[in-house]
């Protein structure tokens, strides 16, 4: 992409946040009594303390994962919102396997995220399966397996590794064994911040230089172009599906045994929507996806701190997701300016006597 | 002499990618004649009549109805001023009754509901006064072809149109179907309307029309009554050409089929036969070269050959191999090439880069792969040579392709495809609207792969294209091969038209040696 | 396997499969006619979510549970408008749009429900007020009918009312004739002078309206009170029913009550010893096997009928 424009991308990104926050500002305004304060929390909470810090990080471990797994799917053009289910089931693996298996520790935690991936991997690849081979809707197919994914996870847990003695639903305690180590002391942040980082370079490979990074893209930019070009576009359709789903599960899977001790959600924790999220920030690029994951933490986080500390609920983060996302994916926000610069190229280019390199 | 109803002066219209479609064009009609509109592919009638409806604006130019200058921003001033046109996709709703696709926008209504009785009267009452004879009540979707032209006629008769211009209306239709249409056309010119007919087959403009307008590259090239000039004078002025460009190159030395098709038929997505039983081969070191129409069975062959379609009975061999259920990358294993017909569909990711597009074919060879990895530098490499190669101007090979100029992007196409160093290169429209530099770039680079020894299927509407740079020549009309031209020096323009306006043929033997057997 | 015969074969299950086929008809319809113009509306989910909440709060306030219905009209309407200029003016991709107001209406509606009831979880600090149920005179005596029929909550009886009152609208009237154009071939539409757009947004908004109801339904007949996340899928699920519905109104009504039958079934079977994770997850596997079983039919009678072509085609052509 030419520099200009993508200082234009990057001003449109900017310029969509900047209206949101403005928004989420305004409802601040008239939701608070002290929105003075209730703004400071919200926009520098999360660096006032290491704790703090800690918990942004925390949260963009399980973001980055699904923002890769999202981005990986929709670059193939596909709608598939599993990550959701694929997230879940991938951490309802690993905590059967962090309970169950007496395996050594470094191993046992490597086979717990292994198995998690593999059970994300099948569950985003059926209705990838399905696509290809009736074309039924991988929207909302994904969506209802989210739920069956959800149900099955808590049949599971409740049946047979549920833990009577404690008080609440949850599951029996994982083997010391499978637990993540920490990697800083006074936060939670686990080993799975290093996976994180090592998946996104992964990612980063894959797409953008191995073949089969190429063959999504291309099927995803235009479908008939890759047909005429000899790729097997419905072959890149399913297992572009199957590697969203494995980071989808991997990220559960790290999520669960960096951050916890004994399962317990209850439904579904909503990362995989946010993986929608972050993925539009980074434009589905895997690069961008841990900018993205940290943005969002921080605006989680901040928020979290906001209505823990003052009268504004957390939930406003909500909005603000909304509008950047409606923004960012708006074709004709900011249009205008786009046309211009490509009008301004197109002209500067044809002047080039002679062609070729400048 | 009647009045004029109609005028169109020094019309003169530029497509935003710099093709001139309209060069100062003229055109009258006078009020109760059919007037037939005849020129090739890119003659510029259909640009000169959707100036007319109102789809497009001419850079220059005005258009008098009754002696008074007329502006026409959109289609609903040219109803508004009379003047309705058939298209030749159809514009209706398949789900909807003919009635309500013919009060579609101007309901006649019964308090809040549609006045279903008074619709279905209205389209009754039109199609008994102009013996369109349609049932009102049938759903659209399942009518022919035919019936759905009477709709689309009727419904411009409906919103008041006393000027109606058809756009190739016989295209779609059987034989009997267009005997049907030419009766009620000839009604409707009667009753008193005027009839713009565009068509390129002379038969029928002799049949129908009671005067021609001749169009050739965007200009006018006169209009005669019908009745003074015979199909051999309008095929002339249609087809003539004028050389704007020459290809230097030496004597074909064919030798060895490399694509070879027999007896291939093709249907279309309708059932129709678009390809009927044709035999064929190409060798090496020759450009055969494929004229014809637009629309006799070129893009269905085209389709067969590269693995986009399939077809229904017959053989194409490639290097000797029967392609039959073939992948299109087992296909291009063999070393087949394609520049296909829509570059933006099928020729490039326009959001991706120079580069990327470039790597699209040979994405997965040794060349650039490793086990594991692409080889980066291998691909930059290979992109930096092709862009300087032909010539492609982008700001670097990591540019969009969507940013580039037409013939530019057809530069990357055709590097990309030629780079692969093909046995067989199917070229469909190769240079078409692409500027003269571009064009004149890819002419020669056809011509030196063949020297090369690649075998060259052409196909091409621009008969200015296959004359130059084919050696030999088949001419397509109706989806069979109307003639074989061993050499195409032995040829007149004229009597090409003949053959690919369907006014001739050769005989079976004669065609039958474009198989070289 | 007899208990569960006889918990399903019994008036009150009929009663109950009425019951919670309402929110997903009214849902259904939504995207129905959303779909007659050519758009896909995913925002069902959000809106009814949003009117749900819209229903609770203004009956609590109002002191009317009309008022509270009004309000989730509006609300329904109101975000369908935000959608249609999302996807039309602002020209956002119309599925992204639906995630966008879904997302803001899953956080927005607890946010809000925050502010005025002091609870992220549930509506029950607030006074709000449920919609009638009718009983039909005469029909009511009648034993099993009337326990079917009878003595439901009035929005029942407007979803199905608003099954004949759409069919009418789409076949019958004008703007029904235009919104069918617009989705089938816009551009004939556009030939004739119809604006594509306007004819969009009117679609859009009537969609919104519908899933309001849906969502008016759920926290004012259904159940009492509004809590996070209530409608559980519920416009996801209408979607693929509307597809399987052969995008018909009868179609949407006979699948709905499908659908609905599988939610009865889940509930009802919460009884029996069967897992309930297993039974909750009935109406989302049936969405998903319906959906798959429609399109396999789908792709196999195109297959059919171009197999049948083409054999036709082969045989002239041997005869020929």
């Amino acid at each position: 992409m030419n520099s200009r424009r993508r200082i234009l991308e990057v001003m449109r990104t900017v310029l969509a946040i900047a209206i949101a926050l403005g928004l989420a500002l305004v409802a601040v305004f008239f939701v608070s009594k002290n929105p003075g304060e209730a703004l400071s929390y919200f926009l520098i909470g999360p660096v006032n303390s290491v704790r703090h810090v800690g918990n942004v990080i925390e949260l963009m471990i399980p973001l980055v994962f699904t923002g890769l797994s999202v981005a990986v799917m929709f670059s193939a053009k596909q709608f598939n919102l599993g990550s959701e289910g694929g997230f879940f089931i991938g951490a309802i693996t690993a905590s059967a396997i962090a309970i169950k298996l007496g395996l050594p520790p470094i191993f046992h935690p490597i086979v717990a995220i292994g198995a998690g991936g593999l059970a994300g991997m099948i569950f985003c690849g059926i209705p990838g399966i399905l696509k290809v081979k009736w074309g039924s809707s991988e929207l909302v197919s994904s969506l209802m397996f989210n739920y069956i994914a959800l149900f099955f996870g808590l049949w599971l847990i409740n049946y047979f590794l549920r833990d009577v003695n404690a008080g609440a639903m949850v599951s029996y305690s994982f083997s010391k064994s499978a637990l993540l180590p920490k990697l800083f002391a006074g936060t939670r942040v686990s080993v799975g911040f290093i996976a994180a980082v090592a998946f996104v370079v992964l990612s980063v490979l894959l797409m953008f230089r191995t073949r089969w990074g190429y063959q999504i893209r291309v099927t995803g930019v235009n479908g008939n172009f890759a047909r005429y070009s000899g790729i097997g576009t419905g072959r890149v359709v399913i297992y572009s599906q199957l590697i969203g789903g494995l980071l989808a599960g991997i990220g559960g899977s790290i999520e669960t045994l960096g951050m916890y001790t004994r399962f317990s959600w209850q439904s579904l924790p909503g990362y995989g929507m946010d993986g929608v999220i972050v993925a539009i920030l980074a434009r589905n690029n895997p690069l961008y996806v841990p900018v993205a994951a940290f943005f969002l933490a921080y605006l989680r986080i901040g928020a979290d701190l906001m209505s823990r500390y003052s009268d504004v609920p957390n939930e406003l983060v909500a909005l603000i997701q909304g509008v950047m996302i409606i923004l960012i994916a708006a074709s004709s926000f900011l249009s205008k300016y786009r046309h211009r610069l490509v009008y301004e190229e197109a002209t500067r280019l044809e002047a080039i006597p002679g062609g070729g390199l400048k | 002499m009647p009045a004029e109803l109609l005028r169109m002066e020094g019309i003169t219209k530029v497509y935003p990618n710099g093709i001139v479609a309209n060069k100062n064009a003229g055109f009258s009609v006078i009020k109760g004649e059919i007037h037939g509109l005849v020129g090739e592919n890119g003659a510029g009638k259909s640009t000169l009549m959707k100036i007319l409806f109102g789809l497009i604006q001419p850079e220059e130019g005005r258009i008098l109805l009754e002696d008074k200058e007329i502006r026409i921003p959109s289609p609903s001033a040219a109803i508004a001023h009379g003047i309705g046109m058939v298209h030749q996709h159809f514009m209706l709703v398949p789900s909807l009754t003919v009635a309500e696709n013919l009060v579609m926008g101007i309901e006649p209504r019964k308090g809040i509901l549609l006045d279903r009785a008074k619709a279905n009267r209205e389209a009754d009452e039109l199609s008994r006064k102009y013996n369109l004879v349609v049932d009102p009540k049938m759903v659209v979707r399942d009518l022919s072809v035919g019936m759905k032209q009477k709709i689309e006629i009727l419904k411009a008769l409906f919103r008041g149109a006393r000027i109606l211009i058809l756009d190739e209306p016989t295209a779609v239709l059987t034989p009997q179907e267009t005997e049907e249409l030419f009766g009620e056309l000839k009604l409707l010119r009667d009753q008193g309307n005027t009839i713009i007919f565009i068509s390129h087959k002379l038969g029928e403009i002799k049949e129908l029309c009671d005067r021609v307008t001749v169009m050739r590259n965007g200009c006018h090239q006169g209009t005669f009554a019908v009745a003074d000039v015979t199909e051999q004078q309008i095929s002339r002025l249609m087809v003539g050409r004028d050389v704007i460009l020459e290809v230097q190159k030496g004597a074909p030395a064919p030798e060895g089929t490399v694509l070879d098709v027999r007896d291939l038929t093709i249907l279309n997505r309708f059932g129709k036969r678009a390809i009927n039983g044709i035999s064929f081969s190409v060798r090496r070191g020759e450009i055969l070269g494929v004229a014809g129409v637009e629309g006799n069975g070129q893009r269905e062959l085209v389709e067969a050959i590269t693995g986009l379609g399939t077809w229904l009975a017959g053989k194409i061999r490639i290097g000797g191999r029967d392609i039959q259920g073939q992948s299109i990358k087992e296909i291009r294993e063999l070393g087949v090439c394609h520049i296909p017909e829509d570059r933006m569909t099928y020729g490039c990711a326009s959001a991706l880069s120079v580069e990327m597009n470039l790597l699209s074919c040979e994405h997965d060879s040794k060349a650039y792969n490793g086990a594991i990895f692409t080889r980066t530098r291998a691909i930059r490499a290979n992109s930096a040579r092709l862009v300087s190669e032909y010539g492609i101007k982008c700001s670097s090979p990591a540019q969009e392709v969507g940013m580039l100029s037409g013939g530019n992007i057809q530069k990357v196409v055709v590097a990309r495809e030629f780079s692969s160093e093909p046995s067989l290169i199917v070229a469909d429209q190769p240079t078409r609207g692409i500027d003269v530099g571009a064009t004149e770039f890819i002419r020669k680079r056809l011509v030196e792969l063949r020297d090369a020894g690649a075998a060259v299927l052409l196909v091409s509407a621009d008969l200015n294209e296959v004359m130059e740079l084919s050696d030999s020549l088949i001419v397509f009309y109706g989806g069979e091969i109307r003639a074989y031209i061993p050499d195409v020096h032995g040829i007149t323009d004229e009597e090409l038209g003949l053959y690919m306006l369907g006014l001739k043929r050769q005989g079976d033997e004669e065609t039958r040696r474009a198989c070289h057997e | 396997m007899n208990e569960f015969f006889k918990a399903v074969i019994n008036a009150e299950f009929g009663y109950s499969v009425l019951r919670v086929t309402t929110p997903i008809l009214f849902a259904t319809l939504g995207a129905l006619i959303s779909d007659k113009a050519g758009v896909m509306n995913i925002a069902l989910e959000g809106i009814m979510l949003v009117s749900a909440l819209a229903g609770v709060v203004f009956s609590a306030w109002t002191g009317s549970a009309g008022m509270g219905l009004l309000a989730a009209i509006a609300a329904g309407a109101l975000v369908g408008l935000a959608l249609a200029y999302c996807a039309l003016n602002l020209k956002t991709d119309i599925i992204l749009s639906g995630v966008a107001i879904n997302l803001m209406a899953s956080g927005g509606t607890v946010f809000l429900l925050y502010l005025v009831a002091g609870d992220k979880g549930i509506s029950s600090s607030l006074h709000s007020k449920i919609l009638p149920k009718l009983d039909i005179p005469g029909l009511s005596a009648i034993p099993g009918l009337g326990t079917i029929f009878s003595g439901q909550n009035v929005l029942t009886y407007v979803a199905f009312l608003s099954v004949i009152a759409i069919a009418i609208f789409l076949y019958r009237t004008p703007m029904g004739l235009r919104i069918r154009a617009v989705g089938e071939n816009p551009n004939a539409a556009d030939s004739v002078g119809i604006s594509v757009k306007r004819t969009r947004y009117l679609a859009i908004v009537l969609s919104g309206v519908l899933a309001g109801m849906g969502g008016a339904y759920m926290s004012m007949g259904y159940v009492s009170w509004f809590s996070k996340n209530m409608t559980a899928g519920r416009g996801f699920i209408a979607l693929a029913a509307e597809a399987m519905g052969g995008a018909t109104p009868l179609g949407s009504v006979l699948t709905s009550l499908l659908f609905g039958f599988f939610d009865a079934l889940s509930n009802t079977l919460q009884l029996l010893k069967i897992p309930s994770e297993f039974v909750n997850m009935i109406p989302y596997a049936a969405t998903v096997v319906g959906l798959v079983t429609y399109t396999i039919r789908k792709t196999s009678r195109e297959r059919a009928l171009l197999a049948r072509g083409v054999s036709a085609e082969a045989a002239k052509g041997k005869g020929a």
